[in-house]
């Protein structure tokens, strides 16, 4: 029988299949952050369990940490003994730690790649929503809850049920300057925030083919955002070619016995999908939202949505909430809308050709005297290598920030907050209320568009500047 | 985990479509290195004014809703981060139960380890429960018939996976069913380590 990608993964990860449906699936990779999963290991110590394979485990703090000078460790009290919680939960039950002051620390949906952690046909979990990160290279990687985590540091496993298949077309060819993001902003528009609940997302056509790795992982990170836990790309050369000799890579004639495998990881010619739909890529524009939900979108050329002609009732109180919350008026120009603050990374855009892109935009310009800009790297790694580029010099001259490794603004636990009433251009994945601080107005942007925007102090067609 | 076979209770309303994680419990509660507690965080932003006061026309600020086992609410609740924080913070409180059109997965399977009951029910269903809680009339949860009682002779009937409705009704330890499977899941592990060598 013709499979899905999805399909074959599942199968070849099934220990066990009951009658009711109830699977439970083998983990091949977990990864771990100082948030969600200190209960996890308490209740392994409150039980007498151990941490069933160490090395199939790695943990990073991402998610707390300053990124201003860490010289002086963390000053918030509580983040922390989280963090610290973190690293001696490590020690204690054998797992693998990158501490704040290794290179290689960072945001875990960024590490994972950078480090050849994640691979092809895997199953990958994390305490994370965005661990649908993973999903760029083919693999199986979805969120879980704390209890979830401490099932599998447990027993290596998940109990889970079949989800369905949804296949995701986009085809033809992005104008310039339409980034992976404005695509992903545009699915979830498409289809809603609640469009993939129960489905795994699998991503194909050749807009997709054409995307690099870091592209991939972009459109994977939000699957989320869009109800699928977990969203995928079929794996191919440039994928390969990405994973090659880094450090957790296979390596020697294990490589070559890897890569055949995982050319077995695509979709049959006639599987069947529960739900497919098919994108005209020439028709994505720069995307920013405007609301409070990920599908609140807009075209940079379209306006703030009208609630008096929205005819359903429940959307209608949507759309009232969401502009009371965001301080917009109807019927404004998304290009008139002035912002106070710019965030460039998190998990969504934080590696080293988001940056790229960014200083292309901003190289010889100043930022806006009204806005205050910060670039935060995704990773220790994503910074050195930023900075061998030169990439640090010319944001700092043009008034950004420069900062380190970490989650930052993207969710504010730590001290990168927007003030009530501030609005930011976000390269982040999540516009909710408070998300990025109490009061604080969040408008999803692609890194170029928010580049663009701390520029000229308003959002701005970046397809007319490039 | 405490056991769930029935309540008996009120109901509070919250008719907000795609309530996330992050509305159910902000960030700064994520410090916790605790499951307890959040009880009094739950829905802040909501709850509370900037000055820590509590907003007096917020359901569940207001007798008898704040002594609400119930919750009824729009689609897609629980939507956003997969913050474990929210049922625990949800459950601190004192709902063991939500219902709406629809939930978010990871959320959804999130009530599940911790005695909380998401129940999903058509639209029109959770309008009619949504008229009743506002009323402050009590609503009943039958989850070993899967039936929701709200004093008229038309009971709601409810879909739940089997083994999910065993774990609850029991307060089964999934991971101590799981150990049980160990040799299995070594076995497993075994012929995986000669397909796939190199993750090992």
């Amino acid at each position: 029988m013709s499979k899905t990608i999805y399909d074959k993964i599942l199968e070849s990860h099934l220990v066990e299949e009951q009658s009711d449906g109830t699977i439970l699936l083998y983990i091949d990779r977990h990864l771990v952050h100082e948030v969600t999963s200190p209960q996890a290991f308490e209740g392994l110590r409150m039980t007498n369990r151990k941490v069933k394979s160490p090395l199939s485990t790695l943990a990073v703090a991402d998610h707390n940490v300053p990124t201003t000078d860490r010289s002086k460790g963390i000053a918030d009290k509580e983040s922390a003994i989280q963090v610290e919680t973190l690293s001696k939960n490590c020690k204690e039950f054998g797992v693998n730690f990158f501490g704040l002051n290794d290179k290689r620390q960072g945001i875990v949906h960024v590490i994972g790649p950078e480090q050849g952690f994640t691979q092809p046909g895997m199953t990958i979990v994390c305490g994370d929503s965005h661990t649908s990160t993973h999903g760029a290279f083919g693999a199986l990687a979805f969120g879980i809850g704390t209890s979830e985590v401490e099932h599998v540091l447990a027993t290596q496993t998940l109990i889970q049920t079949k989800a369905k298949n949804f296949r995701i077309n986009v085809n033809g060819k992005l104008p310039l300057g339409v980034t992976a993001k404005d695509v992903i902003l545009t699915i979830i528009g498409k289809i809603g925030t609640a469009g993939g609940t129960g489905y795994v997302i699998e991503y194909a056509g050749d807009v997709f083919r054409n995307f690099s790795m870091e592209e991939r992982m972009t459109v994977c990170n939000m699957s989320i955002e869009a109800g699928a836990r977990a969203g995928l790309i079929a794996p191919d050369q440039k994928t390969f070619d990405y994973i090659k000799g880094r450090p957790m890579a296979p390596k020697a004639d294990k490589w070559e016995q890897a890569v055949n495998y995982w050319k077995t990881l695509f979709t049959d010619k006639d599987a069947k999908f529960d739900r497919e739909i098919h994108l005209n890529a020439n028709e994505i524009e720069p995307t920013v939202t405007w609301g409070t939900s990920p599908q609140d979108i807009s075209s940079i050329n379209g306006n703030v949505p009208d609630p008096t002609v929205e005819k359903n009732e429940d959307k209608k109180k949507s759309i009232i909430r969401s502009l009371n919350y965001m301080g917009l008026e109807p019927n404004t120009p998304i290009k008139d809308i002035k912002i106070d603050k710019v965030f460039i990374g998190s998990c969504t855009n934080g590696r080293i050709e988001d940056l790229r892109e960014v200083v292309k935009i901003v190289k010889g310009k100043k930022v806006n005297k009204n806005v205050e800009a910060i670039v935060v790297p995704g990773s220790g790694l994503v910074k050195l290598q930023a900075e061998q580029e030169g990439i640090d010099i010319i944001l700092k001259e043009a008034g950004f920030e420069w900062r380190e490794p970490g989650c930052s603004m993207c969710l504010g636990m730590n001290p990168d907050q927007l003030k009530p009433q501030e609005r930011c251009a976000s390269t982040s994945n999540r516009n909710f209320e408070g998300r990025q601080g109490r009061g604080g107005r969040t408008h999803l942007v692609s890194p170029v568009m928010a580049a663009a925007a701390a520029i000229e102090g308003k959002f701005v067609d970046i397809r007319k500047i490039i | 985990m405490e056991k769930f076979s029935k309540i008996k209770a009120i109901a509070a309303d919250l008719q907000i479509m795609n309530v996330d994680t992050d509305m159910i419990i902000p960030k700064q509660f994520l410090k916790t290195i605790k499951r307890t507690g959040l009880g009094s965080a739950l829905f802040y932003e909501m709850r509370y004014d900037q000055k820590g006061n509590l907003i007096k026309d917020f359901v569940l600020n207001n007798d008898p809703f704040n002594k609400a086992k119930i919750l009824i609410s729009g689609k897609n609740f629980g939507c956003g981060s997969s913050r474990e924080h929210a049922p625990w913070a949800l459950l601190d409180f004192g709902i063991r139960c939500i219902i709406a059109p629809s939930f978010a997965d990871i959320f959804y399977n999130n009530c599940f380890k911790n005695g909380i009951l998401p129940i999903i029910l058509d639209e029109n269903k959770v309008k009619e429960l949504s008229e009743i809680a506002k009323q402050k009339k009590e609503i009943e949860i039958d989850l070993v018939d899967q039936k929701i009682l709200k004093g008229d002779n038309q009971p709601f009937d409810f879909e739940i996976e089997s083994f999910k409705k065993e774990c609850l009704l029991n307060g089964y330890d999934d991971i101590a069913l799981t150990l049980k499977k160990e040799s299995k899941i070594n076995n497993f592990e075994q012929k995986r380590k000669n397909i796939t060598p190199w993750l090992y």
